[in-house]
């Protein structure tokens, strides 16, 4: 569809399912084409599958730029109208100072250290407020 | 030699950087000689006088270099490249025996004199004009050696500050882990710009190393908190949390929690005034509770 960038348009990011969770891993340089198509295949992914839970692992990205700082927080706000909650995984020290240099500190969005750590943090309950000790 | 020049005067006199810079090199052995007496030299080359002489030398050698070239009064002149290291030796070790910079300018103007003495005795037929002429040209180009030596020893004295602050922020900065998955980093002092990156890159890096669950700053040793100070601390908070941890900041002595109230600040983070306090949370957090043995403890904190 997009002929001046066949390699981006040739492969997607695989979409896989967990049980109740789609787990994507990002390897490398996000193609904005190859982002949008992904936005896209999440939000058909949680309708047709009824997940409840993303995890987008991107401990194998060394750059995120604005642009797809704004795409994994729109991944998020558009999961959460489905009722899928979003993590995002892994993030590079790098990554991170990159990113709050930037200003973008993503407040809408959950991360966690490892995929690991994101499905034990999907596994609790939803809704339920932290613990806050006395 | 000296009869060409006597011949070249008698018709017209040389230019009188040419002459000073022929006269550096005729002299050469008796300038080093008498250069090795003044305290400059005497101070710095102890161990034998054949040193100092041979460190004289070099810095005749290098001023006819300079003269020759005419650029007496540039002190980028490249005649000065051979013994710009020699002289900020030379000047760094007058500044640790305790001399102040002022001191050590006043040492290498001592050179001037023998040289000029040297220099008019050694034209008694030219015109008073023309001797005045080469003292004054000889003179500025003492001046410029005073200029490379003060430069050189600034130079070196900013590198050697340079060193001592990455220093400072490779020490100042240790992350310790306190438990499984908690880390913590205990600041002290100021928190400026690029000490805060360091703290940063650090405590990112401890946090995937140890898979820390918790980061806690500890601020007992930062003085003040202002704007500034503030923001760095949010930058931190911001970038644990894109990487999956939570961040707790402790420490908070009672007047700098009233100077952040004052000042208006938000701080959008779990804050603890204890570094103990603070790992009780994360403790907590991580559902492991510290409980009192004995009973009507006051329970968790």
């Amino acid at each position: 569809m997009n002929h001046e960038l066949p390699r981006a348009a040739a492969a997607p990011v695989p979409v896989l399912r967990l049980g109740d969770v789609l787990l994507i891993t990002l390897q490398g340089d996000l193609h904005d084409g190859t982002a949008e198509q992904l936005q896209r295949d999440i939000a058909e992914s949680i309708v047709r599958s009824r997940v409840t839970g993303v995890v987008i692992d991107i401990s194998g990205v060394e750059i995120i730029d604005s642009y797809l700082g704004r795409v994994l927080a729109e991944i998020a706000a558009g999961s959460r109208l489905l009722a899928a909650r979003t993590v995002v995984a892994g993030m590079r020290p790098a990554v991170a100072i990159t990113l709050v240099e930037l200003g973008l500190t993503l407040p809408g969005l959950r991360t966690a250290l490892s995929t690991e750590a994101a499905l034990e943090l999907l596994a609790e309950p939803a809704d339920r407020p932290h613990r806050e000790p006395r | 030699m000296p009869e060409h020049h006597t011949t070249a005067r008698n018709t017209e006199n040389p230019v009188p950087t040419q002459e000073v810079g022929a006269f550096l090199g005729r002299r050469r052995e008796q300038l080093a000689q008498r250069w090795a007496d003044e305290p400059l030299f005497r101070a710095v080359f102890t161990v034998s006088r054949d040193e100092a002489v041979e460190a004289g030398r070099a810095v005749a050698d290098a001023l006819a270099q300079v003269a020759g070239s005419g650029r007496v009064e540039d002190t980028d002149s490249p005649g000065f490249t051979p013994v710009r290291e020699q002289l900020t030796r030379m000047a760094a070790s007058r500044g640790r025996a305790g001399l102040t910079a002022a001191q050590i300018s006043r040492e290498v103007d001592a050179l001037r004199r023998p040289a000029v003495d040297l220099l008019v005795a050694d034209l008694p037929q030219a015109s008073s004009e023309h001797v005045r002429e080469c003292a004054t040209t000889l003179t500025a180009l003492m001046g410029t050696l005073r200029l490379v030596v003060m430069e050189t020893s600034l130079t070196e004295g900013q590198a050697l500050i340079d060193r001592q602050q990455v220093q400072l922020l490779e020490v100042a900065t240790p992350v310790i882990r306190l438990w499984d998955g908690i880390v913590g980093v205990p600041l002290i002092g100021t928190l400026d710009s690029a000490r805060s990156q360091v703290v940063m890159e650090t405590l990112l890096e401890s946090v995937v190393d140890q898979q820390a669950r918790f980061a806690i700053l500890d601020i007992t040793g930062v003085p003040t908190v202002d704007s500034l100070v503030a923001q760095h601390l949010m930058k931190t908070v911001a970038a644990v949390r894109l990487m999956g941890a939570e961040c707790v900041v402790s420490g908070i002595r009672p007047a700098i929690a009233q100077t952040i109230v004052h000042l208006g600040l938000d701080l959008p983070v779990v804050t603890r005034s204890s570094l103990a306090d603070a790992l009780a949370y994360a403790l907590h957090r991580l559902g492991a509770d510290i409980v009192s043995v004995t009973p009507g403890g006051a329970g968790t904190r």
